[in-house]
């Protein structure tokens, strides 16, 4: 198996080109840019046999690759951010229609001020589309994470797109030694796409996403609800099998670090999960006993995994890269539903950090930690903030 | 030349749908059908047809129908048309969207696989407002039409959408009408005939939005040709040629009067009022400025650009 250094972007390019997908649509944008150049790239080359659109908009992208994936190819497009936000609609589009259509969200924070810095805000925003949500933590899970994707999204029983996030800059454009698999395993591990079933066909017309009326919308959705509960399965089942192929597995719909004998736990998503690790090894060198709980799925959320992980902790410390005014911390909120009626509950405390590309340090995961670790109100505390002490 | 007999009997887009009666999208789709034998695939974004095309589990149309958000059919067609030819499958990819999902909030996306050549007809029947969501003033409302929120006639003129698509240098652009459905149809197969990008602009009178009785369709598209409201043409490689009825009417001369066309529909009766004597001077101006874009590009063997 090579193994390389690339980019996080790199990565997911040459994922994309293992998942021999058949068609890519795509707008630039930063810090997404790299990944479709990247993927230009092949399909100029050949080393992809591809068809690449370069559409004039995101909201194009997506309704592209909703045409491509309806008439049956497997397809691709990656966005950020406003490419994100502006897509939207057809993002719902997709979602709706059960298209399992691949797309990278390289996160970065929404304008105004204009950012073009990490944070989770894109992707939370399209949060109830319909689509499944993955968290990557390095540039080799990105990577292995939208091969596993198109598993996930193309399996029968669930038919919904998939998203795979990475933090921008911090792993869009960070280089990391990367083991590539060898097309022959991937090939296996992924087939070329068994006829989808509702794919357009000229000699078995079929109308596709006509209207209904009250008799049947909600039976619709009831099915993206029961497909999404499938796709939390089949994503184990999946990531398991890789294991099996790769020797990478990732831990299903959540890695639990050094959570077994955890009093507090820290729960986030995404890059940072590494710098949290570094403070959760720190303070058990003193004595403190802490674990990582990264959320690698967020839709669906892994509710019964989180309780089982958190399970025997007293305080739980749920890390926001994102911000939802009025309430404000958007998975504190899932969290705590998640754990509400579990039988021995943690304390919830919910920090918002690392907006906009604000850093954050394994020293500042350390200092969560330990607020979270006494007494106090069950307040939303924001970490880093200039000017104001938190604690 | 295409005649009725040649057409198949067979029909594509079965009745008991919901259109309105006397609905010019309707017969459209019908020509369509027989245009290309039921082979095709169709792109719609929201608009009448949506609603034309009834509801699950059910539905009038022989051949797949693709429903799209109102911005994203020239878009999904591309990628619709990208698939198909990746398994082999040779047929047309058509889109079928009113003048709102083309000169207004599709044309962004039309622009851009206009510009990409993509291999695909996209058909807009104009009927000149949004009557679907009520009969709301479009970027294709002709100046002095009462609309819903044109209450006291529209003050702009229209975009000239086929000579936009066509500065895209595509290989096909025609205008049509559903009164001449032969001339459609003809137009329709010249377009598939071609590789690339291909535009037809459908005018298609509405009963309901122009206030006109439901008998009477066909003939009030056939007005809007006859005094030279509506013109058809046809710009193949670039070079613009009259068509039809049209062939003839370059002198206005011989042409009906205008008064003919406009006083058999409600939307315009407040324009024979004297107070807006202005505003039927600007949709005159905007029909003679149509003719003399037109009559220029013919003194120069047809080019447009």
């Amino acid at each position: 198996m090579p193994r390389v250094v690339v980019s996080g972007n790199e990565a997911v390019a040459f994922a994309v080109k293992l998942a021999r997908v058949q068609v890519v649509a795509a707008y630039p944008i930063t810090p997404q840019t790299t990944i479709v150049e990247k993927i230009a790239e092949l399909v100029e080359k050949g080393e992809l046999k591809a068809r690449f659109i370069n559409v004039e908009s995101e909201h194009s992208a997506m309704a592209a690759c909703i045409g491509a994936a309806a008439g049956g190819a497997r397809t691709f497009t990656a966005t950020s951010s406003q490419g994100l936000l502006y897509m939207s609609e057809m993002v719902f589009w997709a979602g709706g229609a059960r298209l399992p259509i691949v797309m990278a969200v390289v996160n970065r924070s929404i304008a105004p001020p204009w950012s073009i810095w990490c944070d989770h805000n894109d992707a939370f925003a399209v949060r109830d589309a319909g689509w499944i949500q993955f968290w990557a933590e390095s540039a080799q899970e990105a990577m292995d994470m939208v091969i596993q994707a198109y598993r996930v999204a193309e399996d029968e029983g669930v038919l919904l797109p998939a998203m795979v996030n990475l933090d921008g800059f911090y792993l869009s454009h960070a280089y990391e030694p990367v083991e590539v698999p060898e097309q022959q395993t991937v090939d296996r591990f992924l087939p070329e796409k068994t006829p989808a079933p509702y794919r357009i066909d000229v000699d078995k017309p079929m109308s596709y996403g006509t209207i209904a009326n009250p008799d049947y919308y909600m039976e619709f959705r009831w099915k993206m609800q029961r497909a999404m509960d499938e796709a939390a399965r089949v994503i184990r089942e999946v990531d398991e099998e890789w294991g099996r192929l790769t020797g990478r597995s990732w831990g299903g719909l959540l890695e639990a670090y050094r959570c077994d004998d955890a009093d507090v736990g820290i729960v986030l998503i995404g890059s940072w999960a590494g710098d949290a690790k570094e403070a959760v090894d720190r303070l058990r060198s003193r004595g403190v006993r802490a674990g990582v709980v990264r959320l690698r799925v967020t839709r669906p959320f892994p509710a019964r995994e989180l309780r089982d992980a958190v399970e025997g902790m007293s305080a739980v410390a749920v890390v926001d890269r994102s911000l939802s005014p009025g309430l404000p911390s958007v998975l504190a909120a899932e969290v705590k539903s998640a754990l509400f009626n579990a039988k021995r509950r943690p304390v919830v405390r919910s920090f918002i950090a690392g907006l906009g590309g604000r850093d954050v340090s394994p020293k500042d995961f350390e200092r969560i930690v330990e607020c979270s670790l006494k007494e106090g109100p069950e307040e939303v505390t924001w970490i880093g903030l200039r000017g104001v002490t938190p604690w | 030349m295409v005649t009725v007999k040649q057409l198949p009997r067979e029909e594509y887009w079965l009745p008991g749908h919901a259109a309105c009666p006397g609905c010019p999208a309707s017969l459209g789709l019908r020509m369509l059908g027989k245009a290309l034998e039921g082979r095709f695939v169709l792109v719609v974004p929201a608009g009448c047809t949506t609603v034309i095309q009834g509801m699950y589990p059910k539905t009038p149309s022989r051949v797949p129908l693709l429903n799209i958000a109102f911005a994203a059919s020239a878009a999904a067609a591309t990628g619709l048309r990208a698939a198909l030819e990746l398994r082999g499958i040779d047929v047309p990819v058509v889109v079928w969207a009113g003048d709102g999902g083309t000169v207004d909030i599709g044309l962004q996306a039309l622009s851009g696989a206009a510009e990409r050549n993509e291999d695909i007809l996209y058909i807009c029947y104009d009927n000149e407002a949004y009557q679907n969501t009520g009969i709301q003033r479009s970027g294709a409302t002709p100046p002095g039409a009462w609309t819903t929120t044109t209450p006291l006639g529209k003050r702009e003129r229209r975009k000239v959408a086929p000579l936009i698509v066509a500065a895209h240098r595509v290989p096909y652009v025609a205008t049509a009408s559903i009164a001449y459905p032969l001339d459609f149809v003809e137009k329709v197969r010249k377009a598939v005939s071609k590789r690339g990008f291909k535009y037809i602009h459908l005018h298609a009178p509405c009963p309901t939005g122009w206030r006109f009785p439901p008998s009477e369709t066909v003939e009030i598209g056939r007005l809007a040709v006859e005094t030279g409201a509506w013109v058809l043409y046809e710009i193949e490689d670039g070079v613009l040629r009259l068509t039809g009825r049209s062939a003839s009417l370059l002198d206005p001369a011989r042409r009906k009067p205008l008064e003919e066309y406009l006083k058999r529909q409600g939307r315009f009766a407040h324009l024979f009022r004297p107070e807006n004597e202005q505003l039927l001077e600007l949709l005159k101006m905007d029909i003679q400025e149509n003719w003399e874009a037109i009559r220029s590009a013919l003194e120069r063997g047809g080019r447009i650009l």
